[in-house]
């Protein structure tokens, strides 16, 4: 009877070490450049779900140029188009599977749009890790919103009475006192999306990008082995995530102390 | 009622919610002159803190007229002397109404110094060196000066208030509001608050304080106000107020508070 592992088949795989090293790199660059992607985006997409942009609030004002008490004038002049978009963008995105989004964007929308075809640091193609990189950092940037809007809503709103009753502008209010308070509360959170993202990367090598997973294709294909490429890729993925995941918990843990000075 | 040095009229004010079902302000005319030492009175939902909230329209107003500047600014947008019509610009007029609030607001991830520097610096347009000058001469009167550098969390609820003051009068405004600024202290720090308010007054400075400190109203307003269920009931000074007050519904207040 064989046995599930064959250790013999370890020394078989050895020479294709060096694509499991690049599939790592990719993976880490992969998961770093979509976590930017995803904290740009969400920070506008929190914005815009938060903003106070009505631009039918006339509707809602009487003759006297008063604000309506209610009726439907009033309802309809609380519409806020910023806010709509960015609340249907985050729940489509959320509610839809990432391996359909990331077709959708590689076979939809970078047919369109044609990609230059050269090689980063001489063997990760571009227009392969590109698609990925940007379909999901749209799906993290979603994610993301969603934390850094109860961020946000998280700090008190005192202070940006405070801060308004100095004189202080919205954007002003935002960039000084609500948002350093409020990305300084969600920066654990930040971290732990990029462990997620390490490991939803994974799902990248199906449209081609040359991964950990891809990698173990690779090795499947060429010795027709299974499992011991796939516990080399297991190993790689916890060795990354498992450490980053401790240090987060460690820098949080320091983090709240400094609050109870 | 509005004399031409009032320095805010406020006509008819209201503040009502669904469908003026709730009246949290329901018609309170009144003004307020320089040097005035307004204080408001009133049990706990008599509209006292909605009407000093929507003096500088952290409360937006759904009635009647706050002039201010000669400007309504219950309007978003009015016509200036040409005859131009412009848009309010809110965040100029809160510049000249100094804020202090119940629980302090001071910011937290800022020093005391830092809190007092970021007004002055960003909408003022001061530079570093300055700001920082007059915010140590401001903390120095408030005998603060060594704690420049410590941040809010330090402090204790009366220096949290002597700060948050200090903070506001360093934008020099026209008249500072009060929102019940010793409620969240503990007993033995209301004194030192209620200090520096005092000689705020002393000095000639426009101020409207809601306040549960009779004693403050009794000894350092020129006006007591008194509200209940949004309206205004009753104003004169404080020696009508406390010795002789008219409406059933103050003698009844008095009796429980006093």
């Amino acid at each position: 009877m064989d046995s599930f592992i064959q250790l013999s088949n370890f020394p078989k795989i050895a020479p294709y070490a060096k694509l499991f090293e690049q599939g790592m790199l990719v993976t880490v660059l992969l998961s770093l450049f979509t976590v930017m992607i995803g904290f740009v985006l969400a920070l506008v997409l929190a914005l815009m779900r938060l903003s106070n942009f009505r631009p039918l609030r006339f509707l809602g004002l009487d003759r006297d140029g008063h604000q309506r008490e209610g009726g439907v004038l009033a309802v309809i002049s609380r519409f806020n188009p910023l806010s709509f978009l960015a609340t249907a963008y985050v729940e489509i995105l959320r509610s839809t599977p990432v391996i359909v989004q990331i077709f959708i964007i590689y076979y939809g929308v970078f047919t369109l749009v044609e990609l230059p075809s050269f090689q980063l640091f001489g063997f990760i193609k571009f227009d392969r890790f590109f698609p990925g990189v940007v379909a999901l950092g749209m799906n993290s940037g979603a994610y993301l919103c969603e934390i850094m809007r109860s961020g946000i809503q998280s700090i008190d709103g005192g202070q940006t009475e405070a801060a308004r009753s100095l004189g202080l502008s919205q954007v002003q209010n935002l960039r000084y006192i609500i948002l350093p308070q409020a990305l300084k509360n969600i920066l654990p959170a930040i971290a732990n999306e990029f462990v997620v993202i390490i490991k939803e990367s994974a799902i990248t090598y199906t449209i081609g990008v040359q991964d950990i997973m891809s990698a173990v294709n690779a090795v499947k294909g060429a010795t027709f082995i299974i499992i011991e490429p796939l516990l080399v890729a297991t190993a790689i993925y916890f060795c990354l995530c498992f450490p980053t995941s401790k240090l987060i918990a460690y820098f949080e843990r320091r983090m709240s102390r400094g609050d109870k000075r | 009622m509005a004399t031409r040095d009032s320095l805010i009229q406020v006509t008819d004010l209201k503040k009502h919610y669904r469908m003026g079902t709730i009246k949290a302000l329901d018609g309170v005319t009144t003004d307020v002159n320089k040097g005035d030492v307004m204080v408001v009175i009133g049990p706990s939902g008599s509209g006292k803190s909605t009407f000093l909230r929507s003096l500088n329209l952290l409360e937006e107003p759904t009635g009647g007229a706050i002039i201010f500047d000669g400007v309504d600014i219950t309007k978003k947008k009015y016509k200036d002397a040409s005859g131009k019509t412009v848009k309010l610009d809110i965040d100029g007029l809160r510049q000249k109404m100094g804020m202090v609030f119940q629980h302090f607001n001071l910011f937290p991830h800022m020093t005391i110094l830092e809190n007092m520097v970021l007004a002055p610096m960003k909408v003022k347009g001061l530079d570093r060196a300055e700001a920082e000058k007059k915010a140590m001469a401001l903390l120095e009167r408030v005998g603060l000066a060594d704690r420049a550098d410590a941040y809010p969390i330090q402090l204790s609820g009366g220096q949290k208030q002597r700060v948050a003051i200090v903070r506001a009068l360093a934008m020099e405004p026209e008249v500072m509001l009060f929102d019940e600024p010793t409620s969240a202290l503990d007993p033995e720090m209301v004194g030192e608050v209620l200090d520096v308010m005092k000689e705020l007054a002393r000095e000639g400075m426009t101020m409207v304080c809601v306040t549960h400190e009779m004693g403050f109203a009794r000894e350092v307003g020129n006006r007591v106000l008194f509200m209940a269920d949004g309206k205004l009931l009753e104003e004169g000074t404080p020696e009508q107020i406390f010795e002789h007050p008219q409406h059933p519904r103050l003698r009844d207040f008095l009796s429980k508070v006093l």
